[in-house]
Formats: C-alpha cells, structure tokens, sequence
C-alpha cells in the first residue's frame, strides 16, 4: 500500500485561502488504510475546515482514487455538488491527486504527503520493504531488499561501518539488513549469493516517468 | 610509478599517514601537511568530505600534497558522486599525477553538515574498485576505450577486528575479486587478533596495513570501544593511559610499540590521529631514529 499522511492544517488552510467552495475526496485504499483519508479523516476534514469559515459543497470516498475512470465516474456522479465548487481538496496519494486533477478543470490540491510503498507491520505501523527498483533481487537476498532497507541501498555490503552488534551505523536500533542476509545464506547453504560481486543497478530500467501497458488488453 | 606499491612488492615496510583536507581554499594547512611528512611517511591519506562534512576536494587536496613532495593516497567514497563523477574525478587525478587511490563506500550523509543533501551510493566500495581495474584497464565502467588509462595502486578498507572475522574475510575476498591491491584496515590495538586476520588475509594476494589510531587519553579509548565499531582498545591499554600522568605522552609510546609489534609480520602500518598530524610527524622521526632496521623512510 501507498503510506501518506495529512498535512498540517495550517499549511492546507494556507493553500486554500482564495477558495471558499470546497469539495473533498478521499480514498477507499491505501489513504483509509493510513488513516490519512479514509472516511472518517474526510469528516474530521470537512468539521476542521468548515469552522474556518469554508463551505464544503459535498464529500465522496472513491474506492480507489488512483483510477482515473472511477474518478470521473464519481465526479459526474456528484456533478451537482461540483458545480459551484471552487477547488478540490484531496486526501490521497500523489496518484490520486494527479489522477482527479486530470479529470476536471476545477482546481485541485493534496491535503497530504505521500511518504513510501509500506508493508503493515501491524494495525497503524508501516515499514518500506521496497522501492520498486525496477529490477527485483530478492531471490539473491534471502527474501531481504537491501535496496530499500539498506539506507545506503548497496547491493555488497555490509559497509564498513556495521556495528559490533550487527547493528546499522545509521540506525543504530535496527539490525543491519546485509548482516541478516548473510545470516539467512549462510543459514542455507548459499554463501555464494554473499560472495557475488553484484553489478551497480541499471538505473535506465527505472527512468522516470514509468509506464506499463499490457499486450492485449 | 606508486612508490607505495614499490615498496609492498619489494618486501619493504611501509608507513602511511593521514592528511585532512581544509574547510576552505587555504592550502597552507596542506603545504604544513606536507613539510611534516616529507622524507618520512612513504604515503598520506587525503580523506574526502569525511563524515560527511564539505572540505576542499580530495583530488585538489592530494595534488596539493604531491606538489609538496609528498605522495598522497587519494580516498574516494561513493557517497557524493556517480559513476559518470568517480570515473571522471579519476580520469583527472590520474593526469595530476596521482597514482594511488582508497577505495570506500562513505560514511552516510546524516551523519555530516549537509543532512538534508542527496545520498548518492551509485557504486559502492566494491564496484567502484572493480571500476578503477577497468580505467587501468583503458577502457570506462561501459567498456568504451580510454584515450589515455590510468596505473593506480588499487587501496580498500577492511576491519580485521570485527567481532565478525569470518564476515570481514569473506568482504576481502570480495574486495581482492574486485581488483584490489592493499587494504589499509580499521584501528587496530590488539596485535594477537591483527596477526590472526593477517594470516588468513595473506592467502589472497593482496598487501595489509594496519591502521594505528593515536590515543589522547583513557576517556578517548572508552569512547573508541563504545562508539566505533571494530575497535578494541585492551583493558590493559586503558589502564596505562588512565595510571600515566601524561596520557598523551602515553598515546605515542603505545603507538611506537604497536609499529615495532607489526613490523614482526606485517607489510606495514597506516597512521592516523584525530587532528594531531605533529605528533604523526613526531612518531614517524622518532620510529626512523631509534629503528633503522625496520623502516627505511623515502628519500627527502
Ligand atoms: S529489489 Fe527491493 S526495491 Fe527492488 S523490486 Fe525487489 S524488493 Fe523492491
Ligand atoms: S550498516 Fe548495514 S544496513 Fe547500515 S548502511 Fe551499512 S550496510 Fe547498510
């Protein structure tokens, strides 16, 4: 899932000061699943914004608002609303912004900052495990991306400075992802998975912007 | 021609020491640098925006030194450059005249004055040694030839007293596949543990220093042990530096026999200090006088 997380308000009420019709859009997904835009985020929004004195015209929780056809569906469907709306406020990912900005004219903002692809660790904690490299190792790595849980992303570590204690030297709290990959190789049997000197990443395979279009669909 | 690689092949032992770039454009600290390391370190360390923090370039520095008859050992970390950079910064040095270069991967950028500067970590350590054998090679890191290659003397870091000896061994296999050619390692203070990692580090073709870091004083030993990874002071250091009452003092005797215990086996040492390039200058004398026999320092 994508994490983000809300703005402060006072940095949205800034962005918002030449509007006062607003419309909010939420996000069913990875934004509910944040707390960052889900239902009950929306409501606390439009309560936050409309005791500074906004008008919100109406409010929607797509299911997923990083689908631009949904998001244009649910636009016509709240036309009404819409129609004397000045901007909209959205509270999900970048995608999600970008994706209803290119739906309508009515100006949009983002009430949130997207912050990474998480994995739930458990109810309200996330972690990065990955940051869609474009050219996947983990079958190399036990399991483990150093890519991303590296923080200096190597691809032959441990560096040089990994802690007596197999800690990180710059989180020193968390174990050092290539001391655990080792651990797991050696565990297997697969040392030589270690010992590879692994080529730097290729980084034209994840130029930006990035694109996927499926044959025959 | 690296003179430290002439005096590893010759069987000759060496002593390299440390030089810190300027935070600024004053070469004067360098060119004083170079005057206390002239005609007695065989090679210096010219460390690159260490712990993150902005100094004069280590290409600039290091030809600073050069000039100042003194052959520099460029370090080079992947923190601040890509590949395109490293290979172009070491396309320039070579042309400068430098003929030896560290090869690391870089303290991380939190840790300096910059916190909020992009990590780069294109390469690390071990493709970045294995870029420099290709440059030597004449040809770049996508094959296209060099119209000009380099000869430089391949250097890496390892840390023989890891509580982890079998991980740090397994790292130099690595660095030696990579392509390099000595390995300057970590603070070393417990010789037995140093010999014991010589030893096994000698089967792979590839030469040692041991990296010696003066001590100022019991509390600076302490907070080696709890800070740095792969540093241990003996207790019984600790003891002598905290009964003397002149530690500093101390800090140097220990250094000296530290040398003399290394040149029993080893290819050499690698000096370093936090600041304190005197008293390296001092020791380096004093290691030239009372011991002929063991080291021959290059020519004045
Ligand atoms: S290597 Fe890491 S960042 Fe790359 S795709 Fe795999 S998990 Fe994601
Ligand atoms: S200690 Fe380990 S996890 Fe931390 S930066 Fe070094 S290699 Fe990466």
């Amino acid at each position: 899932m994508i994490v983000s997380k809300l703005k402060p308000f006072e940095e949205i009420i800034e962005v918002l000061s030449m509007y006062e019709n607003i419309f909010l859009m939420g996000c069913g997904e990875c934004a509910t699943a944040a707390h960052a835009g889900g239902e009950k985020e929306v409501m606390e929004m439009k309560k936050q914004l409309e005791k500074s004195g906004k008008k919100i015209t109406g409010w929607v929780v797509p299911k997923e608002t990083c689908h631009i056809p949904l998001v244009k569906k649910e636009l016509r469907i709240h036309k009404e609303e819409i129609k004397d709306t000045e901007a909209i406020l959205v509270m999900a990912c970048g995608a999600g912004v970008q994706a209803v900005a290119s739906a309508t004219d009515i100006p949009v903002f983002t009430a949130v900052d997207t912050l990474f692809l998480g994995t739930i660790q458990r109810y309200g904690r996330f972690t990065e495990y990955c940051s869609m490299c474009g050219h996947c190792i983990l079958n190399e790595t036990a399991g483990i991306c150093p890519v991303t849980r590296c923080p200096k992303g190597l691809l032959n570590g441990p560096c040089g400075g990994v802690l007596e204690n197999g800690n990180c030297e710059v989180n020193p709290e968390m174990k050092c992802v290539w001391v655990e990959i080792y651990e797991k190789l050696k565990e297997r049997g697969q040392l030589a998975n270690f010992t590879k000197l692994r080529e730097p990443r290729d980084f034209s395979k994840s130029s930006k912007p990035s694109k996927l279009f499926l044959k025959g669909l | 021609m690296s003179l430290l690689k002439d005096y590893l092949k010759g069987g000759k032992f060496v002593i390299t020491a440390e030089a810190g770039p300027p935070k600024g454009t004053s070469s004067e600290k360098l060119k004083r640098s170079a005057n206390l390391y002239r005609g007695k370190a065989v090679a210096v360390n010219l460390t690159d925006n260490q712990r993150a923090i902005v100094k004069m370039s280590p290409v600039a520095s290091a030809s600073i030194l050069l000039q100042g008859g003194v052959e520099p050992i460029m370090q080079l970390t992947c923190r601040d450059r890509n590949r395109l950079a490293l290979q172009s910064e070491l396309l320039g040095a070579y042309a400068l005249g430098i003929r030896n270069v560290l090869a690391l991967t870089g303290d991380h950028i939190s840790s300096g004055d910059h916190p909020q500067a992009k990590p780069v970590f294109d390469l690390d350590s071990f493709t970045l040694i294995s870029t420099i054998k290709k440059l030597n090679e004449g040809h770049d890191f996508n094959d296209h030839p060099l119209d000009g290659k380099t000869d430089y003397f391949i250097g890496g870091v390892i840390n023989p007293c890891s509580a982890n000896m079998e991980l740090q061994l397994l790292r130099l296999e690595k660095k030696v596949k990579a392509g390099v050619q000595f390995i300057q390692t970590q603070a070393v203070y417990d010789v037995d543990i140093f010999h014991k990692f010589y030893k096994e580090a000698k089967k792979m073709n590839t030469y040692i220093l041991a990296g010696i870091l003066l001590l100022k004083s019991a509390k600076m030993a302490r907070f080696l042990n709890a800070k740095v990874p792969g540093v241990r002071v003996p207790d019984h250091l600790i003891e002598i530096l905290d009964r003397s009452y002149d530690p500093a003092e101390e800090g140097i005797k220990i250094v000296k026999d530290l040398i003399y215990s290394v040149a029993e086996f080893g290819d050499g040492v690698h000096l370093m200090s936090v600041g304190q390039e005197e008293k390296l200058a001092r020791i380096l004398k004093e290691v030239i006088e009372e011991k002929p026999g063991i080291y021959q320092p290059p020519e004045d």
